[in-house]
């Protein structure tokens, strides 16, 4: 092993990729990352910046080994760390994308005191009472109706929206945008509030419009990959 | 082995004494042995609705704490031949006098010998709520037709709904039928949906049913009263028969019948 580079630079032109062995120990490496880019890069401008991504392979580096790399390049005057791609995450990461992509549903009513709160997207079927709240991380569809608060994108996703079959919400809460209802000057309005879908327009507010609009506000919702 | 029904309502003041007392009546007067606990410690009023407040020697907590047997403490109502006991709330202490597991010993001590055991709640969803809850396996929700109350019968709902008892049913209390008729107060039927529980019965507002309480005589016992009739159904319909709702809208028929019958005379 002793012969074997175990730090290859490509160049490429959009600069350098930072290919590490992921077979040696991580102190090796280290020591190796150093001594090259030392060796390599006497010679260049220093006008001009230049980008590296590091490939780590199916090594796992924790979060203090990435930054230490990070810092290691970045003391290279003239390079900047874009990403470090590793092939490999922690059961706790993929769990935590799984969560995020995944829809939860429940069956049933969100009665006053109950919150939910999800981290991917969520399916009720079934009312959201006043004084009940829903919070998600994605999207918020309602086979229902919606009479609470609701709350999508919750993490901060401003791309999130809240879909229900009947949206008489007490309030709405896209990302860290907030909707209240309006205050009620004649109860017996003509309005319809059936099959609407609520999301953040260009001008940073909380919109309600029919459900079909839906499709052409936020295409990514789609994920069928069937033939349509 | 009997069952047990906590009358609950999270909102005071929907008439949840009144409903167990008249309740307890109305099961006792169809035979059934019955039994109601005041779980309402430091507020007591069941026993004042009933009429038995001179007769109160020992009461919850003295059972719990030992200083009694459950016989002693257990009021019985003259009135109803061997059917109606009261075990009465301690008005010195507090709440927290009593905990969930010596409530839940308690009545099902009490299961062996009673058919019924109503159980009344106190306002609220702190330790009395917990305590109250502790032994039923069924539980009744009153409301009345108030946004406010509709409200906190929800959330009970939702807490009821976590315990392991049976589905809550529900009782729409004092009903004024001209608010309801012209649409001032919620109607049944968006109460009934909103809540999504079984509907087990409507009793309408009377002020009899106040006179009735203070005289420490439950309407239930008034043979020709409208709130009265309600229970009586209600209380039937606990005791598994099936018995339709009773029309509201029959003050306005007789209305229509007396101008109907007023027309035929000329």
């Amino acid at each position: 092993m002793g012969n074997r580079q175990n730090v290859m630079i490509k160049g490429t032109k959009d600069g350098f990729i930072l290919k590490l062995n992921d077979q040696c120990g991580y102190d090796v490496l280290k020591e190796e990352l150093i001594e090259k880019l030392s060796v390599q890069y006497k010679a260049l401008d220093d006008d001009h910046v230049i980008s590296a991504k590091i490939e780590a392979g199916n090594r796992f580096l924790t979060e203090e080994q990435s930054e230490e790399l990070k810092e290691i390049v970045r003391s290279q005057k003239s390079l900047i760390v874009e990403e470090i791609h590793s092939n490999v995450i922690t059961i706790d990461e993929a769990d935590q994308l799984i969560r995020e992509r995944e829809m939860s549903s429940i069956a049933g009513i969100v009665r006053s005191g109950q919150v939910i709160e999800v981290e991917g997207d969520f399916l009720l079927v079934g009312d959201v009472n006043p004084g009940g709240m829903i919070m998600a991380g994605g999207n918020i569809y309602i086979l229902g109706t919606l009479k609470g608060i609701a709350h999508a994108g919750c993490y901060g996703n401003d791309e999130a929206v809240i879909v229900a079959s009947q949206m008489l919400p007490s309030q709405l809460r896209i990302s860290k945008h907030l909707n209240r209802a309006p205050d009620l000057e004649n109860n017996n309005e003509q309005e319809t509030h059936e099959m609407e879908c609520a999301y953040i327009d260009e001008s940073e507010q909380i919109v309600v419009d029919r459900l079909q609009v839906l499709r052409h506000v936020r295409p990514s919702i789609t994920k069928y990959k069937g033939g349509m | 082995m009997g069952d047990a029904i906590v009358i609950t309502s999270g909102k005071g003041g929907v008439g949840k004494t009144t409903t167990t007392a008249n309740l307890g009546t109305a099961i006792a007067m169809q035979g059934k042995r019955v039994c109601l606990i005041d779980t309402d410690i430091g507020l007591r009023n069941l026993d004042v609705v009933l009429g038995l407040e001179n007769r109160i020697i020992y009461d919850l907590v003295d059972v719990v704490e030992g200083r009694c047997k459950v016989h002693q403490a257990l009021v019985k109502d003259k009135r109803f031949d061997d059917l109606l006991y009261l075990l009465p709330a301690a008005q010195t202490s507090d709440k927290s006098a009593v905990d969930p597991v010596q409530m839940k010993e308690l009545v099902e001590h009490l299961k062996q010998d009673y058919d019924y055991i109503l159980i009344d709640c106190p306002a609220g969803i702190e330790q009395g709520y917990k305590n109250a809850i502790a032994g039923a396996n069924k539980a009744i929700v009153v409301t009345t037709p108030e946004r406010s109350a509709v409200r906190d019968a929800d959330r009970i709902v939702g807490l009821l709904e976590q315990e392991e008892i049976d589905p809550p049913m529900l009782i729409i209390n004092r009903i004024r039928n001209h608010l309801m008729e012209s649409g001032d107060m919620l109607d049944i039927d968006e109460i009934t949906t909103h809540l999504s529980i079984d509907l087990l019965g409507i009793v309408i507002d009377d002020d009899k049913v106040i006179t009735a309480s203070n005289k420490g005589e439950p309407i239930a016992m008034n043979p020709d009263n409208k709130a009265s009739l309600a229970y009586r159904n209600i209380a039937r319909r606990i005791l598994g028969e099936s018995i339709p709702l009773m029309s509201l809208t029959e003050q306005k028929k007789t209305i229509f019948q007396k101008l109907f019958n007023f027309m035929g005379k000329k």
